[in-house]
């Protein structure tokens, strides 16, 4: 089921859930961004690779709406970052380092924080919110860990609390920062299968900023490669097909673009 | 400001060393700013700001001295130069310039040199002392009740507000994304922490606010397993600190601002070994039921 907006332009395509049209950014004089523009599709799982300093991290504080760029736009279903509504719409998986290692919080408390934007920030917690927590905690297998401290979980274990932190508000757009990063094999397919169940069952557009793709590669339906503008955009079929031509250093490949050669 | 030296049907029957008025005084205002600080602290410690408690009480000595010059009541003027140095504070903090060190350290000096120059100014008799130090055996009814007020906007403020400032400490860029006010949040918790400090100002003194803030915190912190815990634990170690200072203050003539103070001191020490000694057992649990 695709989820049709009331602010679609007739004639044309369904308004993308994630949009940049042009977007340049300059740290003084040095330029990171040039016209970057990029659109993720409800239903649709994509990602965002590039080598060191190609400029994500970046881009994806201006996506989220956390950094102004120095040109350029960007639209979340249709809206500026600023003028959208219902910001439950709108998941955000930080890297796990952000987290401070010393919080003394249980997984069931990080993620209830995750739902403060659907329930409202200022409101008591009522029964379908506890109900939401409980499946978010349960669809990443942390049933058993949810009144441990998060800090005595593995990596693994706490990128999962952080996904079901996300997840916990329902959103319509789920964007990952770094996700997989030193990760375990198993968390790894928890992973995979809880992302891949969101596009697939639920409609959610995904975008996935990593270097480390190997884990869902096979499951993309997009991939747009970065290095100061997008360089790249199409499925990860054409990328192998292009040699990876890209202008890269071998040792800056992602893990995955090496694979796929 | 003259006003009732006691509460409603003081001195209520409680046993010694609470039998007399100005100790059941004491121990209203005790209570309430052992509970508050502690409840502020949490978050403050967690954002790595341990300190900032002490500074604003740097500042709120400027308060103190403005209104020994000019006659206005020390309470509501400290809280005003708090309030306003709090704010500023935290634009400061939220530019993340690199001289923002610098400028904490401009406001909260340049705030206790003020103070001290504005006092020294002043015509009356009173000085300084009482508030840098703390007075809380000599605390009126009026103070008391001062310190009821702040208190009760500090427990609402949080009782709103608590759930949110724990998403922005947990993580502020997804609070942000998630449409949680950081930016207003993080200055309701520099607010909130001038307020503490005006209402502990008359307890523990400017000089001593900080620890009630941290100590308990960090005692806390060892023990407890969850957020909330972290925050039930805090607020019952800062009473406890508050209750067992004014029993010591009262047993051995001892200044009440720091024996209370001490007393927190005292039960992070313990809490110390209590936690040291839970890793000991744990560690040997595991090496007990290990693969054999």
């Amino acid at each position: 089921m695709r989820i049709m907006l009331t602010s679609e332009p007739a004639g044309a395509g369904p308004v993308p859930a994630l949009a940049a049209h042009g977007i340049a950014f300059s740290y003084g004089r040095e330029p990171v961004l040039d016209g970057v523009d990029l659109a993720v599709h409800a239903g649709e799982f994509a990602a965002l690779a590039g080598p060191n300093g190609s400029g994500k991290s970046t881009l994806l504080r201006i996506l989220l709406g956390l950094l102004t760029p120095t040109s350029g736009r960007v639209e979340i279903f249709g809206q500026a970052p600023s003028d959208l509504r219902e910001r439950w719409r709108v998941g955000y998986v930080p890297q796990r380092p952000r987290i401070a290692p010393d919080l003394p919080a249980t997984v069931e408390e990080v993620v209830a924080a995750g739902r403060l934007s659907k329930q409202g920030w200022w409101r008591r917690q009522h029964a379908v919110d506890r109900a939401a927590i409980d499946h978010a905690i349960e669809s990443v297998a942390l049933a058993d860990q949810r009144t441990k401290r998060l800090s005595e979980l593995s990596g693994g274990q706490q990128q999962r609390a952080l996904i079901a932190k996300a997840l916990v508000a329902e959103p319509r757009l789920l964007i990952l920062d770094e996700p997989i990063a030193g990760v375990d094999v198993e968390s790894q397919r928890l992973f995979r299968d809880s992302l891949v169940h969101l596009v697939r069952e639920h409609d959610t557009a995904i975008l996935l900023v990593s270097h480390e793709l190997g884990a869902v590669a096979d499951d993309l339906d997009h991939v747009l490669v970065l290095k100061r503008s997008i360089v790249f955009d199409g499925p990860p079929g054409d990328l192998a097909a292009t040699g990876v031509s890209l202008g890269v250093h071998q040792e800056d490949l992602p893990l995955w673009l090496e694979e796929l050669r | 400001m003259i006003g009732a030296l006691t509460l409603p049907g003081m001195p209520w029957p409680l046993p010694w060393p609470f039998d007399r008025s100005y100790m059941q005084l004491a121990l209203v205002a005790g209570v309430i700013v052992g509970a508050t600080a502690p409840l502020i602290g949490v978050f403050l410690v967690q954002k790595g700001m341990s300190l900032m408690g002490d500074g604003i009480g740097h500042v709120a000595v400027a308060g103190i001295g403005a209104s020994l010059l000019m006659g206005t009541s020390p309470t509501w003027t400290a809280l005003v130069v708090a309030i306003a140095a709090a704010l500023l504070i935290e634009f400061l903090r939220s530019r993340g310039s690199a001289t923002g060190d610098l400028a904490l350290a401009l406001v909260f000096y340049g705030g206790i040199a003020a103070g001290v120059v504005l006092a020294s100014r002043s015509a009356t008799n009173t000085n300084l002392q009482p508030y840098l130090f703390g007075s809380i055996l000599t605390a009126t009814a009026n103070d008391v009740w001062t310190i009821v007020a702040l208190g009760a906007g500090i427990a609402v403020a949080m009782a709103v507000a608590g759930r949110a400032l724990f998403a922005v400490v947990l993580d502020e860029d997804s609070a942000r994304v998630s449409g949680i006010p950081a930016r207003a949040l993080n200055a309701l918790l520099a607010v909130l922490t001038a307020v503490t400090v005006v209402a502990a100002m008359r307890i523990v003194g400017v000089l001593l606010v900080a620890a009630l803030m941290v100590l308990p915190v960090a005692t806390s912190r060892m023990l407890a397993r969850s957020f909330r815990g972290t925050l039930v634990l805090a607020v019952a170690v800062g009473v406890c600190s508050a209750v067992l200072g004014l029993v010591a203050a009262r047993q051995w003539a001892l200044a009440a601002g720091g024996a209370i103070v001490l007393v927190a001191a005292a039960l992070f020490a313990l809490a110390s070994i209590v936690a040291g000694a839970r890793r000991a057992g744990a560690q040997a649990d595991s090496i007990l039921s290990g693969p054999h």
